[in-house]
């Protein structure tokens, strides 16, 4: 494998991890206002246990994210040395508007709101939450400026090989960010809530059907219902936004080698680059083009109008595969069990099981999405701009690079699991400290241990 | 060479504002990641109560790195990529130390009991790693990345010392933020790792003018020699103050634990002036200076104008964060 693949996967792993976790926060600091919001107002206990509960999970995915954030601003400069050389002057503003004006504010507050509650008034406490909440928000606010900018581009020219910025506004409100911005926000906003859903589903199972835990699946279920059909809409909104800005990606993401008209949408096929056809199609005759141009009819451009200049086909035909399939079943599943829930008061046994299934179903999601947008800027890494090839690093050896993806890999993958294992665990353990037994609550070293210190 | 025309000031500008925003990494996230490698030497109580004197602080004390390697790149790009590149296993490893301690903090908490060794175990290791890293880091940027046996020897050499610098704030730090035995403990820690301290702060001066012929002639040329003596003459001076005042740690009614911490800060300061003289104007040692390293004016001007509104708030609010945390640190709660 030569150091470019090495690279990428160096990159894509560690962008991969990293995203996991903000896609948590940005939302789930919102859900923790809404649970705080709620305990101001009613002075009801439920709101601060649900609140108590959320907030150890959240700092943990915060944690979580903040390391891996540092990783990559420093893997920038070790994978991709090309990238600020050429458009360091648009992306550089970029990312130092979001460590002043958005990580400063989170770090800082958030020690705050973890561990200030006794030593503030209630009300600066929910200020300190609100302030970590709009920090979460505006880091995603210019860290998609910058993706988006990478993907369509726009307000810059070019001198000597470098871009130089002619308009900021342009640069910021370049023609995919607002597609893009709303389309993460929301996809954060189903992953927080499939998580609450999830968890407090889990608490439910094991008989902890306290006030808190009923009252966060709700806002979690209730959450997710509403959001998924507008994500659906704006998905579908930023897919025609692509189609008219980057029609390769689109080509990839339908499977569609030749320009045609009245383009069947293609539920299943194995894309086959070499020969550029594709087999074991399974078609819906003319949706796509329904779909995209709105349209029976409508033409749709093909891979072959790209030749040389379009991205690896089967991996974003399979990613956006996925992320649709998982955006139908969350449509399905919080329907469901909003039905059920409103009319019963709580869910089934078995729509409890599946919500615990859901649970991480927003970072599938998110993923795949994520995978389909970037694999499929491709071969570019600033659309037109700049290919990836040309910013690799030229000075790094292959050995260099597969020891160090070795180690953030391995590394990766046993923090991912101690996550999703320590999660579970704190859902069992708030049901030992909500029911106080005193032979559980007061013998067990670890109840004592994870409730009492951080 | 006049810097005030045409546009050059901006990289002056941008130069200090990544050496205070790096100078203030070392000594914030100095005395956490100190901390860490103390808890090495602690038992399991004394552990607790030390996460607990740095919890609300390590993330925003990180940030400043953020923002050092963040300015590092937006304001010399080309500086960015070479220097990175150069240093591309330490900073692996630097990354993979900071990864390890930072998750560690959260999940030794929230994990079960029978885990937390492990955690506090990854926490150390995490912490001593990064810190080792960054000193072998320094030590390859002074010596302009030479990769012989000898640089890497010297490399080495400036990360233990650096681990003994950090150690030494940890310990400062610990002082000012507790009590009791602890506080003992931490006074002891404090003399022990002053000494590896003014060793690495005696090498790296030595070495830096010994390197560069360049830097040799703006030290020890006559009248430079007399208007820079003051910088290691008042880090000797302190060196020996902070020995002497160590010696009577702790007093009664805590008088003066805030003076070990303030020393440490004070000596962090003057290395970093030490350092920075030497290398200015170049951002890579006799390479590339910060004008050719640099972005475009525009550029520059637009994260100026974004600094000077925000960078108040920001010290506005973490000197708010920092009293609402003020005193000695209890066991840390959630609420």
């Amino acid at each position: 494998m030569d150091a470019l693949m090495l690279a990428r996967m160096q990159f894509g792993a560690n962008i991969t991890f990293h995203i996991l976790f903000p896609t948590i926060t940005i939302a789930l600091a919102w859900i923790l206002l809404f649970f705080k919001q709620r305990y101001s107002a009613t002075r009801d206990m439920k709101w601060m246990e649900a609140y108590k509960f959320w907030v150890k999970i959240f700092a943990l995915c915060f944690a979580l994210g903040v390391v891996s954030g540092i990783t990559m601003s420093f893997q920038f400069g070790t994978n991709w040395p090309g990238y600020m050389n050429a458009v360091g002057n648009i992306a550089g503003p970029l990312l130092a508007y979001e460590v002043l004006t958005a990580f400063f504010l989170e770090a800082t507050f958030l020690g705050i709101m973890l561990f200030g509650f006794n030593k503030i008034s209630n009300r600066i406490h929910t200020l300190a939450t609100i302030l970590v909440a709009a920090g979460t928000t505006l880091s995603a606010f210019w860290i998609l400026a910058l993706n988006s900018w990478m993907q369509t581009p726009a307000g810059f020219e070019i001198i000597e090989g470098k871009a130089y910025a002619t308009s900021w506004l342009a640069i910021v409100f370049n023609p995919s960010f607002p597609y893009r911005l709303i389309h993460m926000l929301l996809a954060s906003g189903l992953t927080a809530s499939f998580l609450v859903a999830g968890i407090s589903a889990y608490r439910f199972l094991r008989q902890d059907k306290c006030p808190s835990v009923m009252a966060a699946m709700k806002a979690g279920v209730y959450t997710a219902a509403v959001l998924i059909p507008l994500q659906i809409l704006v998905g579908d909104l930023h897919g025609l936004n692509s189609l008219k800005h980057q029609p390769a990606k689109i080509a990839a993401m339908e499977g569609l080698w030749e320009t045609d008209t009245g383009v069947p949408l293609l539920l299943f096929a194995i894309p086959d680059q070499a020969a550029r056809i594709n087999h074991f199609e399974v078609a819906l005759p003319k949706m796509a083009s329904l779909i995209l141009t709105h349209k029976s009819d409508g033409e749709i451009r093909g891979l072959n109008d790209f030749a040389g200049n379009h991205p690896p086909v089967a991996p974003v035909f399979f990613a956006f595969r996925l992320m649709i399939g998982v955006g139908l079943l969350m449509l399905a599943v919080a329907w469901t069990s909003t039905l059920r829930i409103y009319r019963y008061g709580e869910p089934s046994k078995w729509l409890a099981c599946i919500l615990v299934g859901m649970s991480f179903s927003g970072w599938v999601a998110t993923l795949s999405g994520w995978y389909t947008t970037e694999i499929g800027r491709q071969p570019w890494l600033v659309t037109g701009v700049l290919t990836t090839a040309d910013a690799v690093a030229k000075n790094v050896t292959e050995g260099m690079i597969v020891t160090t993806l070795i180690m953030y890999l391995s590394l990766y993958v046993a923090l991912i699991v101690a996550f999703i294992f320590v999660v579970f665990y704190l859902a069992r353990i708030a049901q030992i400290k909500a029911t106080p037994l005193p032979q559980q609550a007061f013998s067990s070293a670890a109840v004592a241990d994870v409730t009492s210190k951080v | 060479m006049d810097i005030f025309v045409n546009g050059q000031w901006l990289p002056f500008i941008f130069m200090v504002l990544m050496g205070v925003s790096i100078l203030a990494y070392v000594i914030l996230d100095g005395y956490d990641l100190g901390v860490g490698i103390l808890m090495s030497r602690a038992d399991n109580a004394e552990k607790d109560r030390m996460i607990a004197s740095i919890g609300p602080f390590w993330d925003a004390n990180e940030t400043w790195l953020v923002l050092g390697i963040g300015i590092l790149l937006v304001a010399f790009p080309a500086a960015h990529g070479l220097i990175l590149t150069a240093l591309y296993l330490p900073t692996a490893c630097m990354l993979g130390g900071l990864i390890l301690r930072g998750v560690s903090f959260d999940f030794r908490a929230k994990a079960k009991a029978q885990h937390k060794h492990f955690w506090d175990k990854t926490f150390i290791g995490g912490s001593l790693l990064a810190s080792l890293a960054q000193g072998y880091m320094l030590g390859a940027y002074i010596l302009g990345f030479d990769s012989s046996w000898m640089a890497v020897g010297f490399g080495m050499l400036v990360g233990i010392c650096l681990v003994a610098g950090y150690s030494f704030v940890g310990a400062a730090w610990l002082i000012m933020k507790t009590d009791g035995a602890l506080q003992r403990r931490s006074v002891y820690w404090a003399r022990v790792s002053l000494w590896g301290t003014a060793f690495g702060m005696a090498l790296v001066s030595l070495a830096t003018p010994l390197i560069s012929q360049r830097i040799f002639d703006k030290w020890f040329s006559v009248p430079n020699f007399l208007f820079l003596l003051p910088i290691p003459l008042m880090a000797g001076l302190l060196i020996v103050i902070l020995e002497i005042s160590l010696r009577k740690l702790p007093q009664p009614n805590d008088r003066l634990c805030w003076m070990p911490f303030s020393g440490a800060g004070g000596l962090f300061i003057l290395g970093f002036l030490g350092l920075a003289y030497s290398f200015y104007p170049y951002i890579i040692p006799d390479q590339m200076t910060i004008w050719q390293a640099a972005s475009a004016p525009e550029s520059l001007m637009i994260i100026l104008i974004g600094t000077l509104i925000v960078l108040p708030c920001i010290i506005g609010y973490t000197i708010l964060a920092y009293r609402v945390f003020w005193g000695k640190a209890k066991d840390l709660s959630y609420y």
